[in-house]
């Protein structure tokens, strides 16, 4: 395959949590479609309740859309696809019974991966996301952020083409995460793998994105595509540009609507003031 | 992790002050049994006690009762622990016997079950078979009650996750939800273990054949009220190594 083929097909996906009539039912997903070229980094970004973690797991084949298919790499999505697609999940999804290297072996036991490979690969992947000297620290031992470096690292481990990550730095603080989005931007320039980014935050989507697909408030669909012409690695004064700035206050000005009508909708401000 | 000086300061400070707890008990024992004239029939002198204890250690007539009574326990327990973690396990794998059988559970787990004594020995017998059952009832249910909580509230994360690397089920049991639920099912095998000993000694002294309890019983019938005391103090030394080691296994299982 050639760069700018289609590596994730969505049509027409719709899903709703519970049955029509249900106390519980929820449309969180409504008639989505997009194509997701190989190699790029799309960043989802939505209000609260947009229905945008619901496609990262429908993607991912965690969940069964109520309609419409994904195709991954021209396969059609029936379930999770180790070989092809690795998450990094929002927090805690780090077993605290095993030390780091030991969740990084792991991924790959479960993924199949010879035992000759793991313990390589476990060392390339841990010194990638810069954790060498906490191979053998428990979850527990380590920082928020050096924890998802960790889960990253797991990630990487199973050089699967595709990476979804879910928030993956949404409970960190604003400091750690700009330091870890610099060095995902210089990491996944190394890579050609393709990342469905799931973000509440704008400055997020704009700094790491190639696309930003800004979605509606629930029941979501995707708004507009916003294209961030920016190679990787994108440096720290990337963000102190013209550009950035142009690109997320237009982020802003789609999101902004979006996230009164969820306000107005559920009474609560489920959405945080957007950053 | 080791502790600092503080804490290991703090850790002797509270064992001195349980120390000193206990010898003030002794101490006040012995002034009962010697200034406040106390009768020897309620309360024997301590030194009485100790020489008797001396007495049943260097001529090791305790074996056959400790014989009895241990093996009962250990017989209750692999039977309660076993069905417990089965039953356990199997309840936790659908949230409907879940929601029916946990609360039925823990009702049960909140009687006294010892009162069924008399219909176990009627079922079992005097002998060590109807210990065996009632130790193995009681013990039973905090074992099946912590198995069901330790596999029923698995983190759906971890369990999502490692479906999404492609784990098989077996691998989800052995790498997922097994050292999930270990520490819980741990410690319900501890109390476990500690009532299904109290219930045994105790269901020995009310109707038995043999045993510690038995024999604690017979000796206060007999009104040799000083060697009943020694055999108190010998079975609190047992029970004491007893939870030591199941405590110590517990944190072993726990490390992490």
């Amino acid at each position: 395959m050639t760069a700018g083929t289609v590596a994730i097909r969505i049509r027409g996906v719709s899903h709703q949590f519970g049955e029509e009539g249900d106390a519980r039912h929820v449309r969180a997903l409504r008639d989505t479609s997009l194509d997701i070229t190989r190699g790029e980094l799309l960043c989802l970004i939505g209000p609260s309740g947009c229905g945008k973690s619901t496609l990262l797991n429908v993607v991912g084949g965690l969940m069964a859309p109520t309609t419409g298919t994904v195709e991954v790499f021209d396969q059609k999505v029936a379930g999770p696809m180790p070989r092809d697609i690795a998450f990094v999940f929002q927090e805690n999804a780090l077993f605290p019974w095993n030390t780091v290297f030991e969740n990084v072996n792991l991924g790959m036991v479960f993924q199949g991966v010879p035992r000759a490979e793991r313990e390589a690969r476990a060392h390339r992947s841990l010194e990638a996301v810069g954790l060498k000297d906490f191979a053998q620290h428990y979850p527990g031992q380590l920082s928020g952020g050096m924890r998802q470096r960790a889960a990253l690292a797991r990630a990487l481990s199973l050089e699967t083409g595709i990476l979804l990550m879910d928030e993956p730095f949404g409970a960190l603080d604003e400091q750690t995460r700009m330091i870890l989005g610099e060095d995902l931007s210089v990491l996944l320039s190394r890579t050609d793998k393709t990342i469905v980014f799931v973000t509440h935050s704008l400055g997020e989507a704009t700094f790491l994105a190639d696309r930003v697909a800004v979605f509606s408030a629930r029941p979501g669909t995707i708004k507009q595509i916003i294209h961030v012409d920016e190679p990787h690695p994108r440096k720290p004064d990337f963000v102190t540009s013209p550009k950035f700035t142009a690109i997320r206050n237009e982020l802003y000005g789609l999101l902004h609507d979006e996230i009164r009508k969820t306000i107005a909708d559920t009474g609560v401000a489920a959405a945080g003031p957007a950053r | 992790m080791t502790p600092s000086r503080k804490e290991r300061q703090g850790r002797l400070a509270s064992r001195a002050v349980q120390a000193t707890f206990l010898i003030v008990l002794i101490v006040l024992w012995y002034l009962a049994t010697t200034r406040w004239r106390v009768s020897p029939l309620l309360l024997p002198n301590p030194v009485t006690v100790l020489h008797n204890f001396w007495d049943i250690l260097r001529t090791g007539e305790f074996i056959g009762d400790l014989r009895v009574t241990l093996t009962e326990l250990a017989a209750a327990f692999a039977i309660a622990a076993t069905s417990g973690v089965t039953v356990g396990y199997l309840i936790s794998r659908s949230q409907y016997r879940i929601r029916v059988f946990e609360p039925l559970f823990a009702g049960i787990y909140s009687i006294p079950i010892i009162l069924f004594l008399p219909l176990y020995v009627l079922f079992f017998g005097l002998g060590p078979a109807s210990k065996i059952a009632l130790g193995a009832t009681i013990s039973f249910f905090p074992i099946a009650l912590n198995t069901i909580a330790g596999f029923g509230y698995v983190d759906k994360t971890f369990v999502v996750a490692a479906r999404s690397m492609g784990a098989s089920d077996y691998q989800l049991f052995r790498h997922v939800l097994m050292p999930a639920a270990l520490p819980i099912i741990l410690s319900g095998m501890r109390i476990g273990f500690t009532v299904a000993l109290l219930s045994i000694i105790g269901s020995e002294t009310i109707a038995s054949l043999a045993g510690l309890g038995h024999r604690i019983v017979h000796l206060a019938e007999g009104m040799e009220i000083a060697r009943m005391f020694a055999y108190i103090v010998f079975v609190v030394f047992i029970a004491m190594i007893l939870n030591t080691c199941v405590s110590v296994l517990e944190a072993r299982g726990k490390r992490f």
